[in-house]
């Protein structure tokens, strides 16, 4: 787990761009084609202002005016092709990663989830997949256009001066490269103590606002915002301890970008003084170095952005590595067919390896037509008998048979389509009356749901509800009584007709 | 939405303080700025007109305290900017929590409300260490620039003011555009995590109806629907882009052509026609940056306005004690209608009722009949639309005070099970409210006992532990007046038998109000009330069993 885990999350989101990479190659091209632009220009124009100076002849200058003013038009469409193309991949990347991450989520449900608080999943699938969208416009792009700009840059410079070159070079990888990264690592620490910090404060927001009736009920409102500010109080120290740190590399990059022009400037004027180098070239090298900076400044921030991904990419690759509950079948039988006989021989279950045994040493059989009440008190493995029938869960110990075969030889939504279930508190999807009922059965005209809720008891309310069917439940049912609500709930599993 | 809400200043000192400093170091910036471009265009021109390293020796050592100087201004400019967002966001974070809770529960979206100060607020981040500063020098600087152009090349001065202006006006024009279209993504992109939360919570009953991979689609369909309409807006919204950079280098290519030209006519001083150059970009600098923070920064401020907007909200009028009348003897309603938004039907309409001190009331009647309202209406939760209560006279607070309550669900809250039982009752005798509830028992089970964290919304518990949780919570608040809410519902009979003995026990002594649908809970009372579409009528327990 740790060694999957270990195998670097990041690339594995990247790799989730490969089918677009000729577009990513687009923006990135667009990108560098930007900042090189802007460097272009300026050196260009401090070429015009120094051969100006020698005083030639006007038709000296035309080729280099016609580049000055296409420079300075060029540049503002490049930027916005390579905003458009760029935000378009990330959001095709995004969507892939939310379809994924779904997919293996709803593989590993509801047994899986059990390490998941819901607040943490809140946090994890809202923030963490969209932070892919930034993974890609704000980390990837500047780095790729960063680079080639760059090592343009420096060519063109090297034909002029090398060690001005080399300086420039330098410099642009201290302020690109390791600026950037030092921040990272001084951040970091904090970075790690603000993210259980931020949890606790999610937490504790969420409590206090999903909790709320119970809270005001009991007085205790004060004592929650209490809990609310002091957790708020962590999140904000921490907040303005890494504010600092973070600073430190925005003072750290404007002092490595003058040092190099400065250095670039003494490099040039003793270059100019050997012979070496031409008045003319001195102006086009300085301006060209102070221009160049343009090239990484986005990169601290890039840098910044990645490394907050790179926490969140690890939360998703936690999720798309957790081992499956169950086994899936590479070849699964045929569907079941009715009617149906199930037996349990033997059959233990738990739900971590070296957890207690949820149920142990089970032998039932459910036989066409009989019907089996199972009784005990709470805790005693109820639930889990209904996961392992319905495939949430697989037996340890023992064998679960379905019409004389073993249950994981089926598709796991073949067996679900012959045992029904009645989850002990069901989900109400945020949705109208009529989609919740319709769960069971995506076709169902009115006619048939008003038939299963008058078998439910739930006809009258529903009649008397001045939208019918399309009354919205709010999220969780929350529109709803509690009666209704249950009613509406527990109404659902009535539709299948399982054995 | 303006760049600069007058709200958010009003609401925030750290904000305000921030404003003075940014604009100080906008001042200290744009000088140091100025500075090195004179002194570079003094060493470039004398290494042009000959002179030596050695002559050139004070302006090079200049040169290098200016680069210090502006190192260290970006140092702090940065770090007071993300101290003063840190400031910001946590009083607006806690502000909004304590007043959605004073404006009563259930008048807010919880989950909305969540994303909101978190994630929401975070954007803010941006807005304070990127747009404001920018701001602050998009006016400074461009000013200097101006003044320091023009006392050396007056026609660049005039193209630069020229051209200068003219970013504004198109960024404000292209805000206008997209203004409505950014704040409709804002709610969207909110709508989007609220529903893959939802699918995601409701996995295990879309895996019973064999619906969990038929969601991979719409997740899909949703996500592509999101990603098309934010593209379009996107293609707008970058046009700003498109025109700022457009501008600005094509005014630093004019600049460079005109005065390039000049120099070659011998108009002006090769030192004058760099210091103009290297300046003209410094000019453009600032409000092209603003431009670039500009889309992201927004969205900080669009998520502030949400939450001064709940703050907004007036919150309901305390009214002023008055006689001190025992809670158990206000317990009467007369005529009092509550009506529901976008319900035709009263959820209680016209109900007179007095519960008598010391008197065990059972009300029954089907889902939604307003059993539930009734109690709320006890716990003021919701304030009738129409008739008197008894308890009208005293401030909610001090109400609730009196009251025990032991809802549906209860709300089980991250922290220990005695935590949770304490919740009414601080000082409560945590073991002996677990054992008067029935609770004692599997609670030494686990592995702290009463001090086990008991995980999120009692994660950890089956309904019937986290119900008798409920019940130990009600002993420890040891109130006057108990409001029950379907006490057994939901619970196999093992656990309803236990929790059933629990909450007679609770019941002696205490005034109490029981809603329900299931009629044996008439047996423990001393009058019976029906209650059907939100209409009362009580009757004696004799006329119920005749």
């Amino acid at each position: 787990m740790t060694a999957a885990m270990r195998r670097a999350p990041l690339p594995r989101l990247l790799a989730f761009a490969c089918p677009l990479r000729a577009g990513l190659l687009v923006a990135a091209l667009a990108g560098a084609a930007t900042t090189a632009a802007g460097v272009a220009l300026l050196g260009t124009s401090g070429y015009l202002i120094a051969r100006a100076a020698e005083h030639p002849s006007v038709t000296a200058l035309a080729v280099v005016v016609v580049t000055v003013r296409a420079l300075g038009i060029g540049r503002g469409v490049l930027r916005y092709a390579e905003r458009l193309k760029g935000h378009d991949v990330a959001f095709r990347v995004l969507g892939d990663v939310r379809v994924r991450l779904y997919e293996r989520l709803a593989a590993i449900a509801p047994a899986g989830l059990r390490a998941f608080r819901s607040g943490d999943l809140l946090a994890r699938l809202v923030t963490d997949v969209d932070a892919v969208q930034d993974l890609f416009v704000r980390g990837v792009l500047p780095y790729t256009a960063a680079v080639l700009a760059g090592a343009g840059t420096v060519t063109a410079c090297a034909f002029l001066l090398a060690p001005a070159a080399g300086a420039l070079a330098a410099g642009l990888l201290v302020a690109g490269a390791v600026v950037p990264v030092l921040t990272c690592v001084i951040v970091r620490r904090s970075a790690v103590r603000g993210a259980a910090a931020r949890g606790t404060l999610t937490l504790r927001i969420a409590d206090a606002l999903v909790g709320a009736r119970d809270l005001v009920a009991f007085g205790a409102r004060d004592a929650a915002v209490g809990a609310v500010r002091a957790a708020d109080a962590v999140a904000a120290a921490g907040e303005r301890r890494a504010a600092v740190a973070s600073a430190l590399g925005a003072g750290l990059g404007t002092a490595v970008s003058g040092l190099t022009v400065w250095a670039v400037l003494l490099l040039g004027v003793g270059a100019v003084r050997d012979g070496t180098l031409d008045s003319v070239s001195l102006a086009v090298l300085v301006l060209t170095a102070l221009a160049a900076f343009e090239v990484v400044a986005p990169l601290p921030a890039a840098t910044a952005r990645l490394a907050e991904t790179a926490a969140g990419a690890r939360r998703i690759a936690a999720v798309l590595d957790a081992p499956d509950p169950i086994r899936i079948p590479a070849r699964p039988l045929p569907a079941p067919s009715r009617p149906v006989t199930v037996r349990m021989r033997g059959v233990g279950a738990r739900y971590e390896p070296d957890g207690p045994w949820a149920v142990r040493g089970l032998d039932l059989e459910f036989v066409p037509g009989r019907r089996v009440a199972l009784v005990g008190p709470s805790g005693s493995g109820k639930s889990t008998v209904a996961a392992l029938l319905l495939r949430f869960l697989d037996a340890d110990e023992g064998a679960i048979t379905v019409n004389g075969h073993d249950i994981a030889a089926y598709e796991p939504d073949d067996v679900r389509r012959v045992i029904g279930g009645c989850p002990q508190d069901p989900h109400l999807f945020d949705s109208t009356i009529r989609e919740n009922l319709r769960l069971a059965r995506s076709g169902a005209t009115d006619a048939e749901l008003l038939d299963a809720a008058d078998a439910a008891r739930l006809l009258p309310w529903i009649a008397a509800l001045p939208e019918g069917l399309d009354t919205p439940v709010g999220a969780h049912g929350t529109a709803l009584s509690g009666g209704s609500g249950a009613g509406s709930r527990s109404h659902a599993p009535c539709w299948p007709t399982p054995p | 939405m303006k760049p600069v809400d007058p709200r958010l200043w009003r609401e925030a000192g750290a904000a305000r303080a921030f404003l003075v400093g940014t604009s100080v170091l906008g001042g200290v910036t744009t000088a140091l700025v100025l500075a090195q471009a004179v002194l570079l265009a003094d060493v470039l021109a004398g290494a042009f007109a000959g002179r030596t390293v050695g002559a050139l020796g004070p302006a090079l050592a200049a040169l290098a305290v200016v680069v210090a100087a502006r190192s260290a201004s970006a140092w702090a400019g940065e770090t007071l900017a993300l101290r003063a967002a840190a400031s910001v966001k946590s009083r607006l974070r806690v502000r909004l929590v304590d007043h959605a809770l004073r404006l009563g529960p259930g008048t807010a979206a919880e989950g909305e409300l969540t994303v909101l100060a978190t994630r929401g607020l975070d954007a803010l981040d941006a807005y304070f260490s990127r747009y404001l500063p920018q701001l602050v020098l998009a006016v400074v600087a461009p000013c200097a620039v101006l003044v320091v152009v023009g006392g050396t090349d007056v026609l660049s001065a005039v193209v630069i003011a020229v051209t200068l202006p003219l970013i504004p006006v198109f960024m404000i024009l292209v805000g206008l555009h997209t203004r409505a279209r950014t704040e409709r993504q804002w709610a969207l992109l909110e709508r989007l995590g609220g529903h893959f939360l939802d699918v995601v919570q409701g996995l295990p009953t879309l895996k019973v109806f064999g619906r969990a991979r038929a969601q991979a689609a719409v997740i899909r369909d949703v996500t592509d629907a999101h990603r098309r309409a934010t593209m379009r807006t996107l293609r707008v919204a970058f046009l700003s882009a498109l025109v700022l950079e457009l501008l600005a280098t094509l005014a630093v290519a004019l600049v460079a052509v005109q005065i390039g030209l000049r120099l070659l006519d011998g108009g002006v001083s090769y030192e004058t026609a760099l210091l103009v150059l290297i300046l003209a970009p410094e000019a453009y600098l600032p409000l092209r940056r603003v431009g670039e923070h500009f889309h992201a920064s927004m969205e900080g401020v669009t998520a502030a306005g949400r939450v001064l907007d709940v703050l907004a909200t007036p919150l309901p009028a305390v009214p002023e004690t008055r006689a001190r009348v025992p809670a158990a003897e206000r317990m009467r309603l007369e005529d009092v209608t509550v009506r529901r938004p976008g319900r035709d039907r009263p959820a209680l309409d016209a109900v007179t009722l007095t519960v008598r001190p010391g008197e065990r009331l059972v009300v029954v009647g089907p889902s939604g009949a307003g059993k539930s309202t009734l109690l709320s209406v006890f716990l003021r939760f919701t304030e009738p639309a129409e008739g008197r209560t008894g308890f009208a006279d005293v401030p909610p607070d001090e109400w609730r005070r009196s009251i025990a309550w032991v809802p549906q669900n209860p709300h089980l809250f991250a922290g220990t099970v005695a935590e949770n039982v304490r919740l009414g009752a601080p000082d409560a005798d945590v073991p002996r409210a677990l054992r008067l509830a029935g609770a004692a028992e599997f609670v030494a089970a686990l592995p702290q006992g009463a001090d086990t964290p008991i995980g999120e919304r009692g994660a950890r518990l089956s309904s019937g532990q986290r119900q008798r949780i409920a019940l130990a919570r009600a002993f420890a608040r040891d109130a006057p007046i108990l409001l029950l809410d379907e006490p057994t519902a939901h619970l196999d009979a093992a656990s309803a038998a236990v929790v059933r003995t629990a909450v007679e026990r609770l019941m002696e002594g205490r005034t109490v109000v029981l809603v329900t649908h299931d009629h044996a809970w008439t047996r423990a009372a001393d009058r019976i009330a029906k209650i059907a579409d939100g209409r009362l009528t009580v009757r004696a327990p004799q006329a119920m069993w005749s």
